[in-house]
């Protein structure tokens, strides 16, 4: 039982170090990119990837350590999570392009190579 | 396990700073948008990760109440930057 944990924790650190590259990866694609498609570009899709591995190997360590003879509010708690996942699937993208359709009706210019970045 | 949660919070908490950067500077209306929205999605996986270091259920109810929210409020301001209004009468 403690090498299956063991194993468990292995799993989990390595969900949540994937997790953390991908959401550093969106901060600096959101730091560095020069113009506004750009940015949304990298934000909308790394940060949406890397909170939903944190959140999964949130829950494997849900499933196998606090659920296994708790009561039943403990229980439930992976279905929040769940929910969770389903939530940022289908909102982040939709926020992204609702934004970018807003920018882009507006009138934001393009960044073209050459130009100063904006 | 305890210490690995409270190393990746941190680690949000920075990008989260990262992401700031761009909310304060950022050269108009559209770059602070996206960044505000940024800040909310990353405060979500905060709030779970908060939930397990503490070891309190209640912080995940308030993780979705605020994915929600944060969903919204996106929503309803990019309409308002494309429309200049938010009832359409």
């Amino acid at each position: 039982m403690v090498e299956l944990i063991g194993i468990i924790e292995g799993i989990v650190t390595l969900f949540l170090a994937l997790g953390i590259f991908f959401m550093f990866t969106g901060a600096i694609g959101l730091l560095r990119f020069p113009d506004f498609y750009t940015r949304l570009h990298a934000t909308g899709k790394c940060d949406t990837l890397g909170e939903v591995l944190i959140i999964s190997g949130l829950l494997i360590y849900h499933l196998f350590v606090y659920s296994p003879g708790a009561e039943l509010s403990v229980k439930l708690v992976p279905i929040k999570l769940l929910f969770l996942i389903a939530f940022i699937f289908l909102t982040n993208p939709t926020g992204t392009h609702a934004l970018m359709k807003a920018g882009y009706t507006t009138g934001v210019k393009p960044w073209k190579l050459g130009e100063k970045r904006q | 396990m305890i210490q690995i949660f409270l190393t990746i919070g941190v680690l949000i908490a920075v990008t989260i700073l990262l992401a700031l950067y761009r909310a304060a500077l950022g050269p108009g209306v559209f770059n602070r948008t996206v960044a505000v929205n940024v800040i909310g999605t990353k405060t979500v996986v905060l709030l779970v990760l908060i939930g397990y270091y503490f070891e309190r259920p209640l912080f995940f109810d308030l993780s979705l109440l605020y994915a929600l929210l944060n969903f919204i409020g996106t929503l309803i301001f990019a309409k308002y930057l494309e429309r200049g209004e938010i009832w359409s009468s």
